[in-house]
């Protein structure tokens, strides 16, 4: 097998000598040592404290925000929506802070709106609470449908198809009838994944 | 010379760390299925260069991540090769890192004492991944927006800390400026250097335990260098060759549309995680937490624990079956994600939008304007030419047709109980509407309340018209001419040049509107408004500026107006007024209507 040669020389300076047998350590010493030992560990947790410390706080700090609580929208007109109960899309606008960039009346979601017989309006939010995409109406269907994983929604109540993933049916959003026939929606988005309909703060 | 380096192995040891990288020692000679490690260790090398290259263009936010991308991809010297080397080769190392965990555990390389070594190796397998995952967001286009939105929705069904650590990953409640910061410090900071420390210590172990030799020996011993560095090149030259391949065949890698969370996208994986994709449609409610976190922690275990199984001669026989098992599971589950979409209109539908948005942005991107300091999402939301079929199929086809279709080439849903509305306001649309062969079919009035089919109330529009098929030649003439001029009220781009030529035409055309055509009773003033004149009755339309953009609007927001329809107005809804329609929006499908979008000067759009 082919080898460089080692140059005796590469040996380092400060290569560690035995100890000499006469400066074995006294008991003072020893407890000294020890001293520095604990110094030496505490001092180097002490210094790392500030800049992880810093950081983590700044990763977190998303924690810290809050999606701010967003108010009724007057979405359209009741008029607008077939009588037949067809499902109707609209996109939602409101002001979004992203960051240190807010995007005033910009499209933040969509909902279906839904007449009812007895002349009052479901929302839904498009959002699959499956795990994220948004849903179409399915006119062949007559239902609501998740194109990702394939979950259906009832048109009626927007429950779950039992075959669907899905844990819970489409996020239903507060609605309320103004001024003779204005639709007010609140719009607001949930966590996804979960049975339970828990809002995103 | 060796004065000198004999001065730097003095002060460094150099020789000695050369000594044992070139001259480790190969029991029983080179052997080319002990390449593996070393194709992959040339991904990385690929990964690294590539990856700092990119970075030095690549801004991260949500104004600047698709645009500085877009910057790469088709204006920087030879971007698109960059960028497609390092999408590929990441594929690529996907699917080596898989087969040399298959050669490991194959040639039982994973048992004593090199366990920990395999560990390190599957610790390098999952960082990989993760840098896929993380690295699929960066272009912040619809592609990577939406798979990648999904993924990190699966952070947060984890139980109890899933929601704070979903806001943690993604930078806040929802996608952001913040989601690519972290991803890309991610992508580009502390997975390479996690990486790098893995290999450093993986490398160090193999070298330490030496090769795992394949037994009968065939040759003599032979050190590393150079029989099996040889070998090990050429495979490099291969996964090279294998990775220019892909970027010419594919065309370099994929850029689509900017993400925009207000349009829908079919939101799929790549390739390598489809699997897994597939694998979450088998698990009903709240099952999801076992198909997305509790099974899959469990392989990612077993895989852990596969040294100490390998001890017994069962045990390696069991770990061979479950990585072939899992193996065929993988390509099984990733065929029939494939082959299910192949058979999903919906998806083919929604896929064939994505890839026309992905090729009209870049129309729009090079136009002069360029692309505007909010970033290029806002290209595409106003642009007619994309927008204006959209919003037509979703708003407009339920009554109207474009072209005998909804507006983005489906065949409508509902029977059409409106106009078809293509090359509406041209001088063929308005000849086809004045004919009276046509005016009562489903392309004009045929589905409206104004042609009554059982030859009862007709409106007197179409009564008119019905009258017209005894007119003269001259009277046809004429007729023309008033079509003409009518229609050059619309101020249509593409009628332009004709408009002008025939102005004497349209002049007549319109002198003809007050004084009435030869062989007719009525003229058209006597019910239609005309050169700033109002109509004289309040359900018949005014037809002075008849389908210029501002009627159109105007007509749009509240075709109940006394200007339009007024209460003569059919099915119409005032969509202005409703809400259902906002300004910017009508604007955009009346522009698309007209056919004025912006076009490059050379290529037709198709």
């Amino acid at each position: 097998m082919a080898h460089i040669n080692l140059s005796e020389n590469t040996k380092l300076e400060n290569e560690k000598k035995p100890i000499p047998e006469e400066d074995a350590k006294p008991e003072k010493a020893e407890r000294r040592e020890f001293m520095v030992k604990v110094g030496s560990v505490c001092l180097g947790g002490v210094v790392a404290i500030p800049p992880i410390a810093a950081g983590v706080a700044v990763l977190m700090d998303p924690l810290r925000r809050k999606q701010g609580d967003t108010d009724f929208t007057r979405v359209t007109l009741l008029d607008a929506l077939p009588e037949d109960g067809t499902p109707k899309k609209f996109t939602i606008y409101a002001d979004k802070q992203d960051a240190w960039n807010k995007f005033p009346n910009t499209a933040i979601g969509a909902i279906y709106l839904c007449r009812k017989s007895d002349g009052k309006v479901d929302a839904y939010n498009v959002v699959c609470p499956h795990l994220g995409c948004a849903v179409v109406f399915r006119e062949s269907e007559r239902d609501y449908y998740c194109p990702c994983h394939n979950s259906a929604f009832d048109l009626e109540t927007g429950t779950q198809a039992p075959d669907s993933p899905s844990a819970r049916g489409l996020d239903s959003l507060e609605v309320r009838l103004e001024n003779e026939g204005e639709v007010w929606v609140k719009f607001q988005n949930f966590q996804p994944g979960i049975a339970d309909k828990k809002a995103i703060a | 010379m060796k004065a000198l380096l004999g001065w730097l192995d003095q002060r460094t040891g150099y020789k000695k760390i050369v000594n044992e990288i070139l001259f480790e020692n190969i029991p029983g000679g080179p052997r080319w299925r002990y390449i593996w490690g070393s194709a992959l260790t040339f991904c990385i090398f690929v990964q690294f260069a590539t990856g700092i290259m990119l970075w030095m263009a690549y801004s991260p936010s949500s104004q600047t991540a698709w645009e500085s991308v877009y910057f790469i991809q088709e204006e920087m010297n030879a971007g698109w090769l960059l960028r497609g080397i390092h999408h590929y080769a990441a594929q690529l190392m996907t699917v080596l890192l898989i087969l040399h965990l298959m050669q490991v555990v194959i040639d039982k390389a994973y048992t004593a004492p090199r366990e920990v070594n395999y560990w390190f190796g599957l610790g390098l397998l999952f960082l990989v991944m993760a840098l896929s995952l993380t690295g699929y967001l960066l272009p912040w286009d619809q592609k990577g927006y939406w798979a990648t939105k999904v993924a990190t929705n699966m952070v947060a069904i984890t139980p109890v800390i899933g929601e704070s650590l979903q806001k943690i990953v993604i930078g806040g409640a929802d996608y952001g400026h913040h989601t690519l910061t972290r991803f890309f410090a991610l992508h580009a900071g502390v997975l390479p250097g996690l990486l790098i420390l893995l290999i450093v210590v993986h490398i160090y172990l193999f070298r330490r335990h030496g090769i795992k030799a394949k037994k009968p020996f065939r040759r003599a011993d032979t050190p590393f260098w150079p029989e099996q560095v040889f070998r090990d090149l050429v495979a490099a030259l291969a996964v090279m060759a294998a990775i220019l391949g892909l970027v010419l065949w594919f065309d370099g890698a994929h850029l689509s549309a900017p993400a925009d969370p207000a349009e829908r996208y079919p939101a799929r994986p790549d390739w390598y995680f489809m699997f897994l994709f597939q694998f979450l449609k088998y698990f009903k409610g709240e099952g999801v937490l076992w198909g997305g976190i509790y099974i899959p922690a469990f392989i990612v275990g077993l895989l852990f624990l596969m040294p100490f199984i390998g001890r017994w001669k069962q045990g390696h026989r069991f770990n061979l079956i479950f990585l072939y098992t899992l193996l065929g599971g993988f390509v099984y589950l990733t065929y029939i994600a494939y082959a299910k979409d192949a058979k999903d209109e919906e998806f083919q539908f929604a896929q064939e939008q994505a890839r026309k948005d992905a090729e009209r942005i870049r129309v729009l991107a090079n136009a002069p304007a360029g692309i505007p300091q909010g970033g290029a999402t806002s290209l595409l939301r106003s642009d007619p030419y994309t927008q204006g079929p959209k919003i037509f199929a979703d708003k407009c086809a339920s009554c109207h047709a474009y072209g005998g279709m909804d507006g983005l080439g489906r065949e409508l849903k509902e029977p059409q109980s409106a106009p078809d509305l293509k090359g509406v306001g041209s001088r063929e649309w308005l000849a086809g509407f004045v004919d009276p062969d046509q005016i009562a079919t489903a392309k004009y009035f045929g589905g409206t309340h104004f042609v009554d089919r059982d030859g009862g109330n007709q409106s007197r529009m179409v009564e008119y018209v019905m009258g017209l098929r005894d007119l003269s030649p001259t009277g046809q003439g004429e007729l023309a001419k008033v079509v003409a001029a009518v229609s050059a009220q619309a101020e249509l781009k593409s009628q332009k040049g004709l408009d002008d030529a025939d102005s004497d035409l349209i002049r007549e055309g319109s002198d003809l509107f007050w004084d009435g055509i030869t062989g007719l009773d009525e003229a058209c003033i006597d019910c239609h408004g005309w050169d700033g004149e109002e109509s004289s009755e309040s359900r018949t339309p005014d037809l002075t500026g008849w389908m210029s953009r501002e009627y159109m609007i105007e007509f749009i927001k509240n075709p109940e107006h006394p200007r339009f329809y007024g209460s003569g107005n059919d099915r119409m809804p005032v969509y202005g007024e409703e809400g259902t329609l906002t300004e910017k929006q009508i604007g955009l499908v009346v522009d698309w209507l007209r056919g004025e979008w912006y076009e490059p000067v050379d290529t037709q759009m198709p």
